[in-house]
Order: structure tokens, then C-alpha cells, then sequence
């Protein structure tokens, strides 16, 4: 275990640093000077070029980026260009309530997804069955900014049941994570039904029906536990996905996450943010992963590692 | 007698509050609401939507201008003289200023700050402003310890000495830019003085949470009695213009930083109870296309002008909900120098075609309009892109990221590019911020924001002189220069001026102020110092 753990460390360090310098690089083969950017409209050239040295924009860039990876491995992002402040406190600002929206989401996505994807599994071909995968698939592809408003204007703002987006109370927090939970719900219900159809065909279950067990605890026990290993790689890539930010719910919602930080970055090339939220949007992914292999031994445990 | 006295003391707070007109400070809190942070609040660097009033609020400048208006005023200056040659302004100081921390503000703090901005180490966006001032240059370059230009006569006299006359030096110094910091600060909180400003102005920063809100409070010891007007001001960041709408038809919002969204605002325009928030005010923009005048076929002037002549203008201010005015020319109506009398080129692609004929394209040519892709900019490309078929020119769209945009411009590639969602306010009001930085040839270089990389040596000399007319009473010369120099560029046809946008802003039926600062052209978008809680 310990000598699978250290394996997947140095892998872990491995892909960060190729994601680093392939970010790095990507950003400067784009057509976008941030010296200018800073500069604004009435700066003189020379003014740009001052800003540009001041920055270190005008080394070689792979010296910028050996310059950057020392910083780095010292636990130095770099400053925000336009904020002018440290990228890790700008990060460590949003890293809460990001974690906060991530845990929520996937809680409702579990929430909605398992027991809808359960019912069509066990009612194959049924009114029901259709009526859930329609459900699915309008969930899935509902573009969220309209989900997230409707939900504000009918919810909160004309019933006034909640908040009016914000940060805060455990209320804030319903509705952003209820409309992620509506998109990725609608994949768990697909992924579980399709997966425990699949299961409850198999031999084992028909022998536990065999024996005299309740369908019920057939279907918890030992179809769904089977049924459930997507669902665990599902969540594994969910955290990552989630930690890099969910722009356009935290946007419709006013929520403080890292997706706001990151879209407003990009919109003015201040690299060293981009870079840190690159660099968390990996970690997460990576650890959202190495989580999900970890509890796959719980589940099926044929899955072991030596 | 005596305790009739105390009743009456015991309740005079309530009987004031029965006089009908509100008192000057009428106090409370205010909600203001915007999508993008609050980046920073150093006034050397600060240069975005949001920061630029609250800056405004918290620092202040040697001038100024009147509350809703273009008129300059002398501000933490009481009085300035101009020297015979043009060349040097000496500045007399209001006594008695108090930064935040309690110290007097002194001519040498004024030193500091312009120091600050010119030093390359600050990064300032508006070191460019200031480059005229005798030995900034040198200054900036390292070449020498202090600005020599800048002189520190005695404890409350400061002077400026320019390398060559500058009309709108006093403008210069009503920018963010030059508005004073104290030195002791900002060496205390290092590179951070942006997130810990200290200044002397109306408002102090009370609370930052990142992300999230920027609350400023009162400052009791401002130096112009009776400001500011409301003792608290929370600007909430990251919340969407469309929640933040229906926000504010809850009463929970009192200004939209942002503006109305778009999709929601014929709806409102229309509804007499929302209407009637919502104030409107010209501003110093003007949206245009740039035309390289050094790439062919657009270098021929018949071509740029028969383009001038094809764009229906009134149908683009209709894809905007009618939220401005149509162009002719390339000063704002509100700024100085602003030609009544002249009509511009006309609708009328009929014509148009005729000129492209005698330019030799009968059948037109093809070329490509950069432009930015947050809306409604896309659209608006793709109506002038309709409106040059019309005469035979086939326009490739390419709608980019505003970096790319700025990139391609500044190095020449773009034959047109679409100004709208660049930015483009005007800095100051005066008419050679809309020469100088984007039309003279000092600006047609690499990197610069002249896009038509437009050069007409002859206005340039013009645009000197103009801006030597520097004395009391020369004014109305100087904008009669601006006008002919405005009027020559048009002729040379290097823009096509599409419309000047007008500002809406919407607030609460709880908050109100006197006319215009709400639209304020200078303390963009809302001057909050003048801003009140009326209910």
C-alpha cells in the first residue's frame, strides 16, 4: 500500500509538472501582451517596455519558466499582476467557499443521480423508467446559466424561499448546488441504471434471489455495491472538476469560488493567477482520482493493491 | 423653565426628523453591486470600472471637478497660477488636510505620489500621463534620484515645471493617478497598499474580503463639510447584473454598478415604476471603427470615405435598445472642441458605391474587421459587416478576446477593428485625450493604440499649438483649434465614428442626489460622495 501510495506521489509530482509547463507555454504563444494589458490606453511604449521588465516578461521564456518552478517548489505563486496581491491569497480566498460548493453539488448530484438511475434500473421499460432518462437527458443538457436564473427568479426572488445568491448561509448554498446537481444527477441516473440493469442480470443475483433474500436487500446489498464503481470514478472526476471552479453557476450565483477568479484572469492574461488556478484545478483532479481507487478496494474487493 | 428645556432637548431628534427637508448628512448604508473584483485601490494603478470612483472616494487630487459635470475645479489645491511661458504651475494648498491616519497632507506628499507613479517599479498605468513633466524621463529611466520638474517651494507651495506647454496638465491632475498617498503608508504595507489605501478622502476602507464585498465608512475629519452624505458604503462583488436587478427590485440593492443588463432593459425603460430609477447621462465615449490607413486598398482616402458613407448608423444604435446617439464625428458631444455644426458624412451607399468605383473597386475588395467577442459587440460587427456588402466589400468577422484585439491593433495587423468593449472612455474631458494616445503619429507605432495607424504630420504640429494655449482666457482659441484639427482628421476619414453611448444607471427609489451623479462623467460610474439615502 505504502509502495502504490509513493508510486502514485511521484506520478502525481510528474503530470503537475508537465500541466505547469505545458500552461506556461500555451500562455505565451497567445496574442496577448499583459504588459499592455496593464499599461492601459495612454501609456507610452516606454512605459510598456518598464512594466514588461518590471515583470520579468522580457527574459527568455524558458527562463521565466525555470524562474517560476524554483518559486514554485518553495511554495511561491508569484503576485497577481492586476490585483496586486499574492496568487495564494487570492486562491486561499475562494478555496473555501469552492470546497463548500463542491461538496454540496456532489451531494445533490448523488442525491438526485442514485435513487432516480435505482428506480429505472428496477423499473425497466416502465412510464417511470422513461420519465426518469427524459429527466436525465433534460438535466444533462440544460445550459446552466438558464437553469441557475429560472431557479433564482422563481425560487428566490418571486417565492422568496431563498436567498438572492451570495455566499454565506447554509441557504446560499442550495440553490448553485441543486443546479449542479441537476446536470450531473442526470449522468448518475444514466450511469446507475445502465450499470445495475447490467448487474441484476448477472448469476450471483439471481442466486441471492434464489436463497430466498428480499429483493430489496438483493438490490442494496449486493446489485447496487457492484452497480456503484462508475458512480465512485464519477464523483473522483467530479472533485476535480468542481475545485477548478464551476464558472457559470458561481458567476449566476455571486458565489466566491475559484471559476470567478479564473474567468477574470484569463479575460486580462494575469498569468500568475491562471498558472495557481491551473496548478489547484490539477491537484484536485489528481487527488479526486487517487480518492475513488482508494475506496474502490472497499467496494469490490477483488480490487487490491500491493 | 429649566426642565422645560430638557423636554424640549429630549425630543429634538424626533422633531427633526419631521422637518421635511433632509438634513445634509442624512447617513445609513448603501449597497452597490458589481460583477468583476474590486482589483485594487492603490490610485496609481487602479484603472478599472469598479475601482475607479471608489478610488475617488478614498483619495483625493490637487484639482477635481464639480459633482455631474466636466467642470474643473481646484480641489486639495485652493489655488494654482500659470506661468507666463506655459511651462510651470504653481499649486497654493489647502491648510490643514488630514490623511486617514491623521496626518496633514504637505507639498512634499504630492512630490512622493507623482514620484511613485513615474517609478517603474509601481507599474502605473498612468506614468504615460506624466512623462511631460521636466526630468521624468530621466527619473523613470534611473538616470536620476528625483523629478527635477517637481518642486517643493515651501511646507504648503508646490511646483511643476513641463518641458513644454500642456493644456491639459491641470486635467492630468485630477487623474486617479495623481490623487495624494502618504509615504509612511504605503512603505508599511509594502506592495499590498492597494489592499491597505490610505488616503484623505471622503471614505475609509472598513472591511475587504476578498471575493466578496469592499466596505468603505464615513471619514469624519474630510476636509469639505457636510461630505459624504451616507455614513457606509458595501460594494458587493461577483454578483451577476441580472440578479443584481432583481435584487434591487427587492430592496436589497441600492446601485447597479454594472448598468441594467441588456436583456432586461426595455422591460424596465417601459415600466413607469422602474423607469423612474433610472437616470441617463452623456459620458465621454465615442464607438468607432478604425480604418489602417496604411494597408491597401484602405490607404486610399475615396475608400475610407465611400466606408464612411455605408454604415447605417441608426440601425446599430437599435441592436443597442436605442442606448445611444449616432456619430458624425470623433469628439463626444460633451467635450470641448465638439463641432455643432458639423454634419459628417452621410447615410448613402448609393454614393459610397460611386466613390469605390472611382477609387478603381467597382466591385469592391475583401478585408477583415477585428472585433471583440462579449456581446453586443459581435452584433454589431456583423452589421457593419452587412451594411460594406452593400457596396461590395466582403468583411471576414474575427471576433476575438479583448487582449487579442488590442494585440492585433497595436501591431498593425487589423485592417479594421471595432472599438466596442475596448474600454474606450475618455481619461479626461479634453479634446487631445482623443488626439494624443490613439489618432497622433506619436501613437502610430508598435504597440500603441493608434489602430489606423494614422499620421498627418501638419495636425500634429496643430495639435501643439493648441495645446500651448494654456493661459486664462485662451480657451475658447484652443477649441476652435481642436474643432479644425477634428474636422481636418475627419476629412482623412482614418475612423468611422459609429454612435457616443449614453450611461444608465439605476438605483433604488431609498437613495437619490443632485442631478448627474448618478451618470457622473468623471466619477465613473456613480460619485459617491454626493450620493444620499432619501427614505
Amino acid at each position: 500500500m505504502i509502495r502504490y501510495l509513493a508510486g502514485r506521489f511521484a506520478q502525481s509530482c510528474l503530470v503537475l509538472f508537465g500541466v505547469t509547463l505545458l500552461t506556461f507555454f500555451l500562455l505565451f504563444i497567445l496574442p496577448a501582451d499583459p504588459a499592455r494589458m496593464i499599461a492601459g490606453r495612454s501609456a507610452t511604449i516606454e512605459t510598456v517596455n518598464r512594466i514588461r521588465a518590471e515583470l520579468g516578461l522580457d527574459r527568455p521564456v524558458p527562463l521565466q519558466y525555470l524562474q517560476y518552478v524554483a518559486r514554485l517548489v518553495r511554495g511561491d505563486l508569484g503576485r497577481s499582476y492586476a490585483q496586486k496581491i499574492e496568487v495564494r491569497d487570492l486562491l486561499l480566498s475562494r478555496l473555501a467557499a469552492t470546497a463548500y460548493l463542491m461538496v454540496a453539488g456532489i451531494g445533490f448530484e448523488l442525491l438526485l443521480g442514485i435513487p432516480a438511475g435505482v428506480l429505472a434500473a428496477l423499473r425497466r421499460g416502465s412510464t417511470a423508467d422513461r420519465l426518469i432518462m427524459v429527466g436525465a437527458f433534460a438535466g444533462v443538457s440544460a445550459p446552466q446559466f438558464a437553469v441557475g436564473l429560472l431557479l433564482l427568479y422563481v425560487l428566490a426572488f418571486r417565492w422568496g424561499l431563498f436567498p438572492l445568491g451570495g455566499y454565506g448561509s447554509f441557504a446560499h448554498v442550495i440553490l448553485p448546488a441543486f443546479t449542479l446537481g441537476i446536470a450531473g444527477g442526470g449522468w448518475y441516473a444514466r450511469m446507475i441504471r445502465s450499470s445495475l440493469v447490467d448487474v441484476l442480470d448477472q448469476d450471483y443475483v439471481r442466486t441471492a434471489r434464489g436463497k430466498g433474500l428480499p429483493r430489496g436487500k438483493v438490490v442494496l446489498k449486493h446489485a447496487l455495491r457492484n452497480a456503484l464503481l462508475p458512480i465512485v470514478s464519477m464523483v473522483g472526476l467530479d472533485i476535480g472538476t468542481f475545485m477548478g471552479g464551476v464558472v457559470v453557476v458561481e458567476s449566476v450565483f455571486g458565489w466566491p469560488g475559484i471559476g470567478q477568479l479564473a474567468w477574470q484572469a484569463i479575460q486580462i492574461v494575469d498569468i500568475p493567477v491562471i498558472m495557481g488556478v491551473v496548478i489547484v484545478s490539477a491537484l484536485a483532479i489528481m487527488a479526486g482520482n487517487l480518492l475513488a481507487d482508494l475506496i474502490y478496494p472497499f467496494l469490490d474487493p477483488r480490487i487490491r493493491y500491493e | 423653565m429649566r426642565s422645560r428645556l430638557w423636554v424640549l432637548l429630549l425630543i429634538f431628534p424626533l422633531w427633526l426628523s419631521l422637518v421635511p427637508t433632509a438634513p445634509a448628512q442624512s447617513g445609513g448604508s448603501i449597497v452597490v453591486t458589481f460583477k468583476d473584483d474590486v482589483s485594487t485601490l492603490d490610485p496609481a494603478i487602479g484603472y478599472d470600472w469598479q475601482n475607479w470612483s471608489i478610488i475617488k472616494s478614498i483619495f483625493d487630487g490637487l484639482m477635481d471637478y464639480a459633482p455631474g459635470t466636466t467642470k474643473l475645479v481646484p480641489h486639495l489645491a485652493e489655488s494654482y497660477s500659470v506661468s507666463k511661458d506655459g511651462r510651470t504651475y504653481t499649486f497654493k494648498l489647502r491648510k490643514g488636510v488630514k490623511f486617514h491616519n491623521g496626518r496633514e497632507v504637505v507639498a512634499q506628499d504630492f512630490k512622493y505620489t507623482l514620484e511613485r507613479v513615474l517609478n517603474p517599479k509601481t507599474q502605473s498605468p498612468g506614468a504615460g500621463f506624466y512623462g511631460g513633466i521636466q526630468g521624468a524621463e530621466a527619473f523613470a529611466s534611473g538616470k536620476a534620484k528625483e523629478v527635477s520638474g517637481i518642486k517643493v517651494v515651501d511646507k504648503y507651495t508646490l511646483q511643476i515645471t513641463l518641458t513644454k506647454p500642456n493644456a491639459a496638465f491641470l486635467h492630468t491632475m485630477a487623474l486617479n493617478f495623481a490623487h495624494v498617498v502618504p509615504k509612511e503608508e504605503v512603505e508599511k504595507a509594502g506592495a499590498d497598499f492597494g489592499h491597505k489605501p490610505v488616503g484623505t478622502g471622503a471614505f475609509k476602507l472598513k472591511e475587504w474580503v476578498l471575493g466578496q464585498r469592499v466596505v468603505l465608512v464615513r471619514n469624519p475629519d474630510y476636509f469639505i463639510k457636510g461630505r459624504p452624505l451616507v455614513d457606509e458604503i458595501v460594494f458587493q462583488v461577483g454578483v451577476d447584473p441580472n440578479v443584481a436587478l432583481l435584487r434591487l427590485q427587492r430592496g436589497e440593492v441600492d446601485i447597479l454598478g454594472d448598468g441594467i443588463p441588456p436583456a432586461r432593459f426595455v422591460q424596465i425603460m417601459q415600466d413607469p415604476q422602474w423607469r423612474k430609477l433610472v437616470e441617463v447621462g452623456d459620458q465621454l465615449h465615442t464607438g468607432y471603427v478604425t480604418i489602417n490607413t496604411r494597408m491597401k486598398p484602405l490607404s486610399d482616402v475615396r475608400v475610407r470615405r465611400a466606408m464612411n458613407m455605408a454604415i447605417d448608423k441608426e440601425r446599430i444604435i437599435r441592436i443597442i435598445n436605442g442606448r445611444a446617439i449616432p456619430a458624425v464625428q470623433i469628439l463626444p458631444p460633451l467635450m470641448t472642441g465638439y463641432d455643432k455644426t458639423y454634419k459628417g458624412y452621410p447615410y448613402d451607399p448609393a454614393g459610397a458605391k460611386k466613390l469605390l468605383a472611382e477609387a478603381g473597386y467597382p466591385n469592391g475588395f475583401s478585408t477583415v474587421l477585428y472585433a471583440n467577442n462579449t456581446d453586443p459587440n459581435p452584433r454589431i460587427a456583423q452589421a457593419i459587416q452587412q451594411d460594406l456588402a452593400k457596396i461590395g466589400i466582403k468583411v471576414e468577422l474575427k471576433t476575438l478576446a479583448q487582449s487579442t484585439v488590442i494585440e492585433a491593433g497595436g501591431k498593425g495587423e487589423a485592417p479594421l477593428i471595432w472599438s466596442g468593449g475596448m474600454a474606450w472612455i475618455a481619461d479626461y474631458p479634453d479634446p487631445n485625450d482623443f488626439y494624443w494616445p490613439i489618432l497622433s503619429c506619436a501613437s502610430a507605432a508598435p504597440g500603441g493604440w493608434n489602430w489606423a495607424w494614422y499620421c498627418n504630420k501638419e495636425l500634429e504640429k496643430l495639435a501643439e499649438e493648441a495645446d500651448a494655449l494654456v493661459q486664462p482666457g485662451q480657451e475658447a482659441e484652443r477649441a476652435e483649434r481642436f474643432r479644425k484639427i477634428f474636422r481636418a482628421i475627419m476629412q482623412d476619414a482614418p475612423w468611422i465614428p459609429i454612435f457616443h453611448e449614453k450611461r444608465y444607471t439605476m438605483h433604488s427609489a431609498r437613495v437619490g442626489g443632485a442631478k448627474g451623479i448618478f451618470v457622473d462623467p468623471i466619477h465613473i460610474p456613480v460619485h459617491y460622495d454626493e450620493v444620499r439615502v432619501v427614505k
